[in-house]
């Protein structure tokens, strides 16, 4: 392949452009991921990389929605089904099925997680004043989680909180 | 141009820390007094005060200034060394490193020591005799303030202090006068301002300040006269005697006396700072919070070694790019040894990396001179401390760690250990004490040992303690080294007086813990009478440990092989099942509880009955188990990653390692096990009971 196809091969400004997503707007970028049939997201600066699914290893006695921890570089990487840890949809594991790895800061240090995920989808764009507060009655998510919500063409996205999705309460006793 | 000097700020301090030391090394050296010694902790305060000028730390440079001031007197030979300033050039010492941690944690420090201790060191400066004369006046003020008590010869005296202009341009400070008044008696001091002139015509080097001061106090008039002595030509100075108060009233006569007792214990001479520093001591190293060093110093020729081996391992890998390049069968011999090679040279590589991390001993022993020196002099016990195997070395983490225990380990030696000198006479043991520090390597691990020729540990004072704390009961008969172990009970004191030097703060238990949680253990060897023993063992490197790894199910875990007592395939002969299925395996003579790791870690297993299973025998706390796995696959040196930095820590595994083929397997922590074991037990029991109760 000469330069000049190669050339011919790179998009015209505009002509692939990802919708909803413009590049010089000065909000915030939010990765949007499915769940089910639920959409989701989370701040795109909190994504270190999207992973295809491994089998995990296992973690003693850890709860249901740990699936285990990978290596990912030398780097030891628990792995956490949202799917599981939230109760939507079904828990299983094909070709489409990935692994969200995620970093956020806790007080000092910074934690890295994955999270599996049924696939993502798009980068969605949303000013301050886009995002609005989720209604306190109804779904089944803990409201902490959430960081409020955004109306994408009919849909509805739920903004996510990454510090408190990495949040993992005390191992419990119960083996 | 100006250059950014912040960039070397963590290098001086880091400096600063090594002339620290290095000071206080030699003054506790410095008792016999040799020129050479006091040229080294001269060199080492001036390059301090030099680097903190450069940095702007004004403070480290005016305070080490007075040091450097009285150092260099001492040095010209124009001062006779005296022990009180040792005293107090120790105290500098101390006060100087309060300074540059306060720099390096960027956080506030406790002022009151540097100012009290730069006081003293300016009244030493300003007369070469002085020292005695401070002590001499305190304690004649403490007579006569006593005195005084009993007498009732309490007197007001009115001092006018008006100084002249340029006083603070002779070196004098109107402050320290005030404050060296104010330990007389009771002061109350109004301030003249008026003649401060507008601030154009200020001159910030003029003091435009006079004072009037009402003194009440048992001190003579030369007394007071004495404190201005050194402003005298520089001021206008007027003491009169208001009127003697002899019936003063009872309220006031308390005050004064409360204030007496203050002055006689507080007397602010080396006596009450003496009684200060062990408890600074205490705190910073207790309470400190813990700033790891971010940088070590590598000796040059680790780092030679470090950079033959790279490039070793450059050519071996352009050697078998190259074998790469056009690769055929016939050259599978080759591609062998230098794939044989390069095995060679990352493991050396490794090895040295890790050589890196280790730093001799005497990086922790190095506190304990100062120790020793301050604890015999509060416990009025001559002690001898002998060093010995500071060159062996260990892992920079866990030298870290290990510091705070061994620091009570020797306290206890002290405290406890050590008998007060008029009964070490009248059992016929040399009046001075001894406490003897050694490190060594004994096989894979380090042994630290503090030992002390004191009396030695009285088991029957420690059973009895241990039943009246209802920690065992009395009928059990328990051995020696059991007994020993009691002392590590959390709770457990047999200090029969707190004092503040042991028996307060972290206990035995806590040195236990601190010592298991970095892999080691501790143990006690004592003669009633001749002395004990404390042995601290301790892996070299926490990075890396050599373990076995094991197959449950899928799953494959590490065993840490300093903890395996053996391996063996289960008879059914030998396999008992007691007190409600728990199931026992006879090894030898011992029953040993089997625990099989599918079970606890619940998962799935290939293979779950015990008989013909392979058996891990593992012992922790004295403690055998028998972990049952489905496999044994190979043995190999492991790296150990923490799960606590992106997860949580696990109860049963210690960390996790990389395999070779890049798959996470855990490692399995043996003294957690036992105590899930032990919880899961007693979770079966407890359900029993709640059964039995539904049932009746």
């Amino acid at each position: 392949m000469d330069i000049q196809t190669l050339a011919n091969e790179i998009p015209v400004e505009g002509e692939y452009a990802l919708e909803g997503v413009d590049f010089i707007s000065s909000g915030e970028q939010y990765l949007t991921f499915s769940l089910g049939l639920e959409q989701y997201a989370v701040n795109i600066l909190a994504v270190e990389e999207i992973r295809s699914w491994e089998q995990p290893t296992h973690i003693p006695n850890a709860p249901m929605f740990v699936k285990g921890v990978i290596n990912m570089r030398g780097v030891i990487v628990p792995i956490i089904d949202l799917r599981l840890k939230f109760g939507i949809g079904e828990a299983k594991y094909d070709k489409t099925t990935v692994v969200v790895v995620l970093t956020a800061q806790h007080l000092t240090k910074s934690r890295t997680m994955g999270f599996v995920v049924d696939a993502v989808s798009d980068v969605l764009n949303a000013q301050e004043n886009d995002i609005k507060p989720a209604p306190a009655f109804g779904g089944s998510l803990a409201q902490h989680y959430i960081e409020g919500i955004v109306n994408v063409a009919e849909n509805v996205v739920t903004l996510l909180d990454v510090t408190a999705l990495q949040t993992i309460e005390k191992q419990s006793d119960n083996y | 141009m100006s250059i950014d000097l912040s960039q070397f700020i963590p290098t001086f301090l880091e400096e600063c820390f090594e002339g620290i030391e290095l000071m206080e090394a030699s003054l506790l050296n410095l008792e016999q007094g040799d020129e050479e010694t006091i040229n080294s902790i001269f060199r080492a305060a001036h390059s301090i005060k030099g680097g903190a000028g450069t940095f702007g730390f004004n403070h480290v440079t005016e305070f080490t200034h007075l040091v450097e001031t009285l150092l260099d007197e001492m040095r010209d030979g124009r001062r006779n060394i005296a022990h009180k300033d040792i005293e107090i050039l120790l105290d500098s010492v101390d006060c100087m490193r309060l300074l540059i941690e306060a720099i390096r944690d960027d956080c506030s420090y406790d002022d009151s020591k540097v100012i009290v201790t730069s006081q003293l060191l300016t009244a030493t400066l300003n007369n070469n005799s002085i020292d005695e004369n401070i002590v001499e006046d305190t304690t004649k003020d403490n007579e006569n303030t006593s005195n005084a008590i009993a007498d009732d010869n309490l007197t007001h005296w009115s001092i006018s202090f008006i100084p002249e202009h340029h006083l603070v341009q002779t070196g004098n400070d109107p402050l320290l006068l005030l404050n060296a008044l104010a330990e007389l008696g009771k002061v109350s001091v109004t301030a003249n301002c008026n003649s401060i002139p507008s601030l154009v015509d200020l001159d910030a080097t003029e003091l435009y300040i006079s004072w009037q001061i009402t003194l009440i106090t048992a001190a003579k008039k030369e007394d007071i006269a004495e404190i201005f002595e050194w402003v005298e030509d520089d001021c206008q100075l007027v003491i009169s005697n208001e009127e003697s108060i002899d019936k003063k009233p009872a309220e006031i006569n308390l005050d004064i006396a409360n204030e007496a007792d203050e002055l006689i214990t507080e007397k602010p001479t080396i006596e009450a700072k003496t009684k200060v520093k062990p408890n600074v001591t205490n705190d910073s190293s207790l309470q400190k919070p813990k700033a790891e060093s971010g940088s070590i110093r590598v000796g040059v020729d680790k780092v030679d070694s470090l950079i033959n081996l790279v490039g070793e391992l450059v050519i071996t890998q352009s050697m078998l790019s190259e074998l790469g390049n056009d690769f055929e069968l016939s050259k599978v011999a080759r591609l062998n040894s230098g794939l044989e090679q390069l095995l060679q040279n990352t493991k050396e590589l490794q090895e040295s990396v890790m050589r890196i991390r280790m730093l001799p001993i005497s990086f922790a022993f190095n506190r304990f001179p100062r120790l020793i020196h301050d604890l015999s002099k509060k416990m009025g016990k001559e002690i001898e401390l002998l060093i010995s195997g500071e060159q062996t070395e260990l892992d920079k983490s866990v030298m870290e760690q290990i510091s705070d225990p061994l620091v009570h380990l020797v306290r206890n030696a002290v405290d406890h250990g050590i008998e007060a000198t008029d009964v070490r006479i009248t059992n016929g043991k040399p009046e001075k004490g001894t406490v003897s520090l050694d490190a060594y390597h004994q096989g894979g691990s380090i042994v630290i040992e503090i030992k002390d020729d004191g009396g030695g540990i009285d088991s029957n004072v420690i059973l009895a303690k241990a039943i009246e704390n209802g920690l065992v009961d009395e009928s059990t008969s328990l051995s020696e080294s059991q007994v020993y172990d009691l002392l590590f009970e959390p709770g457990f004191s047999t200090a029969k007086t707190l004092s503040d030097i042991s028996g307060r703060g972290v206990g035995m238990d806590v040195v236990k813990r601190n010592i298991q949680s970095l892999g080691g253990r501790i143990q006690i060897e004592s003669t009633l009478g001749v002395g004990s023993t404390f042995k601290v063992f301790l892996p070299l490197t926490l990075a890396i440990l050599d373990g076995q790894l094991v197959k449950v199910g899928r799953e494959v875990y590490i065993i840490p092989l300093i903890t395996i007592v053996e391996s063996l395939q289960t008879q059914e002969a030998l396999i008992n099942r007691t007190s409600g299925d728990m199931v026992l395996y006879r090894l030898r003579e011992d029953n040993v509880p089997v625990i099989p790791i599918y079970k606890l870690f619940n998962i799935p297993a290939q293979n779950k009955a015990i008989k013909n299973s392979l058996l891990v025998v593992v012992e922790a706390d004295g403690q055998k188990v028998g972990l049952m796995v489905d496999d044994l696959l190979a043995q190999q040196q492991v790296v150990v990653k923490s799960l606590n930095e992106n997860y949580q820590q696990v109860e049963g595994v210690s960390g996790a390692t990389i395999l070779g083929d890049g798959s996470v397997a855990m490692i399995l922590d043996v003294p957690s096990m036992i105590n899930m074991a032990l919880k899961l037990a007693k979770k079966q029991q407890q359900n029993n009971i709640v059964a039995e109760e539904v049932i009746h």
